[in-house]
C-alpha cells in the first residue's frame, strides 16, 4: 500500500517520528507561551535555559554520579533558582517596559551562557547515555522505534497535560491569571503577586531544562543546541498564538508532524517549512491559531 | 681626513647589513591564522591552530636562529567568506602580513585564495576540504596541505566497498561541500564495484536525523555513507546508534576528525572506518610532538592543528632558504624542497598546490582496546600519497598543462 507515493510503513514512521520531535516543540513552546502570557516576557534565554538543562544533566552524571532519573526532577530545580535569580534581579524591573526590553535582555543573558559553555566545553558536545531501563526498541513492522523516544513521548505529554491543567482548571492557575489581568486587585486580596510571577518564570524555566534533560540521550549536550532550536519553536508559538497554553501544545505536535513529513517527501524543505506554514498562518489568522484577536 | 676611512668602513657595514637583512621586507616575517575560534569547527581547528603555530615560530626561532622577526597574528572568520576576505585584505594591505593560513571552511578558502592571487600573497589552506581548491579554483600562490575530500572520501569508500560494503546510502549535507564529498565518495564506490542504492540530503546544520535515518534503513544498503560533517556527522551517528543501525548496516564517516570521536566516545562509534591525515599515536616523533601539543591545549591534536604546524614550519625554511620573503620565491623554494617531519615523510606540493602525503585508513578501537584516553585508532592500512590524492592527470587547475 502506498500513502502519496511513498509505501505505507515509511508513512507512518515518518508520522510517528514527527509526533515525537513534536513533543519537543510542544513542551518548550509551552514554557514560553506560560512566561508570555503571564509575565508578558518574551524570554529569549528560553533555548539557554534548554541547553543548561542538558549540560547539569551531564555535568550531575559525569562529576557525581546522579543518574537520569534524578536529573529529570534536580535539573529543572537547579535552572529554576537559577530563574529566580534572574527574575527577581533583572526581569522584575522590566515588567511595565515595552516587551522589546525583555526580549533584549534575555537574548543577552542566552548569549553570555553560550559563550560561557562554549569555551569551558568546546563545540563538539558531550555524550549522555541513554538511561538503562529504557535502552533497546521495539520492531512496529514498519519501523524499529527506540523504547526511549517513545518515553519522550509520554514524559512531554504528561508534563504538558499537567501544566495546562493547573493553569486553566485550578484555583492557583485562576488566581495567576487574574494577577496578569489587575496586579493591583490581586494584591489587595491578600496575594503575593510578585512572589507569584518569580515562581511563574522558575516554572518556564524548569520546563525547558525539563526537555533539555529529555533531549539529553538522543543528541549530543551541546552549548549551541538551545539556539539551534529556539527560533524554530518561536515560530511555534507565534502559529498556536502568543500566550496561549492549549495553542502552543496542539501546533507543537502538528508542526513536529509537517515536518517530519516534508523529511520524506521533499527533505531540502524541512528546515523552512515551519516557517511556510507560519507565514500562511500569520496572513490568515494574524492573532495565531488560538490567538485571541486584540 | 682620518674620519674618512672611519665613515667608509661604517657606511660599508651598514650596506652589508642591510643587505643581508633587506630581502625580508622591514626584517619581519608576519603569518595571519585566520580560522574559526567559536563556531562548529572551532574543536577540530579553531585555537588549537594557534597554539600549532605559535609552536612552530617558537621551534624554528630556536632552531634557525634566523635573522628575520616572526609575528603572528590571528582572527576569528566565523566560517563566513565575507568576513574572511574583508579580513586577508586588510592584513595585507594595512598589516604587511606574509602569509595568511588555516582557512577551516571550504567557502573561506576560496573566498581568501582569490584575494592572495590578486594581491599576490601566499595562502596555506590547512581546515578547509573541498578539492576545488587545487582543481578548479587553483593559481600559484596557494597550497592545500592536510587533507582533502578525494582523499578522505577516497580512502574510507575504497576501504569499506572491498571489505565487502557493496550497497550504499548516502547522507548528506545539502551545500557544496556535501554534494562535493558524495559526489567523489560514489565515484570511488562504482570503481570498486560497489553501487549506490540512493541518498537522502538534509539541511545544513540539522539536530533531528531521526527520518533520514529511517529512510537509510528501509533503503536495503549495506552502509550508510555519511558525507557531512561536524555536529551533524556526530548527531547522525549517535542517532544511528539509538535507531539500531548496527550489524546489518555500518556507517562510513566519510570525514572525521578524532575530536568528533572524543566528543561521540567509543561505545558509539567502535568499529567505524575513517581515514585521516595524521594520528598522534603513529609513532616516537607524533607522540613527542602531540605531548607538547597536550600539554598546552589539553586535547590531542587534529590532523588540521598537525598541519597547521608543519605547514608553517616549512614556510618559514623556505623563507630562510630563499632568503626574501618575495611571494613567488618563497613558493618556488616551498614546491622544491620536501617535506620531512612528525606530519609527513617525502610530503611534497605539485604544481597545482596540492601538498601530497600519505594518509591512513583507521578503525576505531573498541573501549575494551582503548588503554589510555585518546587512545582510539587502530592503522589498517597506509594509503601511500600517490594513490591518496586526486592524480594530476584528472586535475581541472588552468594551472596545469596537458
Amino acid at each position: 500500500m502506498e500513502i502519496f507515493g511513498i509505501p505505507s510503513p515509511a508513512f507512518f514512521g515518518q508520522l510517528l517520528l514527527g509526533l515525537i520531535n513534536g513533543s519537543f516543540y510542544a513542551i518548550l513552546s509551552l514554557g514560553l507561551a506560560i512566561i508570555f502570557g503571564l509575565l508578558n516576557i518574551i524570554n529569549f534565554a528560553h533555548g539557554a535555559q534548554y541547553m543548561v538543562g542538558a549540560f547539569v544533566a551531564w555535568m550531575g552524571f559525569t562529576w557525581l554520579g546522579i543518574g537520569y532519573w534524578w536529573a529529570l526532577i534536580l535539573s529543572p530545580l537547579v535552572v529554576g533558582a537559577v530563574a529566580v535569580l534572574i527574575e527577581r534581579t533583572m526581569l522584575k524591573q522590566l515588567y511595565k517596559l515595552d516587551h522589546l526590553y525583555g526580549l533584549l535582555l534575555t537574548f543577552g543573558l542566552a548569549l553570555m551562557a553560550e559563550g560561557v559553555f562554549k569555551n569551558y566545553f568546546g563545540v563538539s558536545g558531550e555524550s549522555y547515555e541513554v538511561p538503562e531501563l529504557l535502552q533497546g526498541g521495539i520492531n512496529l513492522g514498519f519501523m524499529y522505534l527506540p523504547i526511549y523516544r517513545a518515553w519522550v513521548v509520554v514524559a512531554a505529554m504528561a508534563v504538558c497535560f499537567s501544566a495546562w491543567y493547573a493553569i486553566e482548571r485550578t484555583s492557583l492557575g485562576a488566581t495567576l491569571r487574574a494577577a496578569t489581568q489587575r496586579p493591583d486587585l490581586v494584591q489587595a486580596l491578600g496575594i503575593n503577586v510578585p512572589v507569584l510571577l518569580t515562581a511563574t518564570y522558575a516554572v518556564g524555566a524548569g520546563l525547558a531544562a525539563f526537555a533539555g534533560v529529555l533531549a539529553a540521550p538522543i543528541m549530543q549536550v551541546n552549548p549551541v543546541m538551545g539556539s539551534n532550536l529556539i527560533i524554530v519553536v518561536f515560530a511555534v508559538v507565534v502559529i498556536g498564538g502568543m500566550g496561549s497554553i492549549l495553542g502552543s501544545i496542539v501546533t507543537g505536535l502538528g508542526l513536529g508532524v509537517v515536518e517530519g513529513l516534508t523529511k520524506v517527501f521533499y527533505p531540502e524543505a524541512s528546515a523552512v517549512v515551519i516557517f511556510v506554514v507560519m507565514v500562511l498562518v500569520l496572513l490568515v489568522k494574524p492573532a495565531g491559531l488560538f490567538g485571541k484577536q486584540a | 681626513m682620518k674620519l674618512k676611512p672611519i665613515a667608509q668602513a661604517v657606511a660599508l657595514s651598514l650596506v652589508l647589513a642591510t643587505a643581508a637583512q633587506a630581502q625580508v621586507s622591514d626584517g619581519v616575517v608576519k603569518i595571519g591564522v585566520l580560522t574559526d575560534l567559536s563556531g562548529t569547527y572551532s574543536d577540530l581547528a579553531g585555537n588549537g591552530t594557534l597554539i600549532a603555530t605559535k609552536m612552530a615560530i617558537d621551534d624554528f626561532t630556536a632552531a634557525e636562529k634566523p635573522t628575520f622577526k616572526i609575528e603572528m597574528v590571528s582572527a576569528d572568520h566565523q566560517n563566513k567568506g565575507d568576513i574572511s576576505s574583508n579580513k586577508a585584505r586588510e592584513w595585507i594591505e594595512r598589516d604587511k602580513v606574509d602569509v595568511v593560513t588555516e582557512l577551516v571552511t571550504s567557502s573561506t578558502a576560496l573566498a581568501v585564495q582569490k584575494i592572495g592571487k590578486e594581491k599576490n600573497r601566499i595562502v596555506i589552506i590547512n581546515g578547509a576540504g573541498s578539492t576545488a581548491i587545487t582543481n578548479e579554483a587553483c593559481n600559484d600562490v596557494t597550497v592545500h596541505y592536510t587533507y582533502d575530500t578525494y582523499a578522505v572520501a577516497n580512502g574510507t569508500a575504497k576501504a569499506v566497498t572491498k571489505a565487502g560494503g557493496k550497497k550504499w546510502f548516502f547522507l548528506t549535507a545539502d551545500y557544496a561541500f556535501g554534494h562535493a564529498l558524495e559526489k567523489d565518495a560514489s565515484d570511488v564506490v562504482k570503481s570498486s564495484g560497489g553501487e549506490v542504492v540512493g541518498g537522502v540530503r538534509h539541511p545544513f546544520p540539522t539536530s533531528d536525523f531521526s527520518s533520514f535515518l529511517l529512510k537509510a534503513q528501509s533503503s536495503g544498503a549495506q552502509i550508510i555513507g555519511l558525507a557531512n560533517a561536524g555536529g551533524d556527522t556526530i548527531n547522525s551517528i549517535k542517532q544511528a546508534a539509538e535507531f539500531g543501525i548496527t550489524g546489518k548496516q555500518q556507517l562510513a564517516g566519510l570525514l572525521m576528525f578524532i575530536t568528533d570521536i572524543h566528543s561521540l566516545g567509543l561505545k558509539t562509534t567502535q568499529g567505524m572506518y575513517l581515514t585521516e591525515g595524521f594520528y598522534w599515536d603513529l609513532n616516537d616523533e607524533t607522540r613527542a610532538w602531540s605531548k607538547r601539543f597536550f600539554a598546552q591545549h589539553k586535547r590531542m591534536p587534529t590532523m588540521v592543528q598537525a598541519g597547521q604546524y608543519s605547514s608553517t614550519m616549512h614556510y618559514l625554511k623556505a623563507v630562510k632558504a630563499a632568503n626574501t620573503d618575495d611571494t613567488a620565491k618563497v613558493m618556488a623554494q616551498m614546491k622544491k624542497m620536501p617535506i620531512n617531519d612528525f606530519f609527513a615523510k617525502n610530503g611534497t606540493i605539485r604544481e597545482d598546490g596540492r601538498m601530497v602525503h600519505d594518509m591512513y585508513l583507521m578503525q576505531v578501537k573498541t573501549p575494551a582496546e582503548s588503554k589510555t584516553p585518546w587512545d582510539y585508532y587502530k592503522v589498517k592500512a597506509v594509503i601511500p600519497a600517490a594513490e591518496a590524492f586526486q592524480p594530476l592527470s584528472a586535475s581541472r587547475c588552468p594551472l596545469i598543462k596537458k
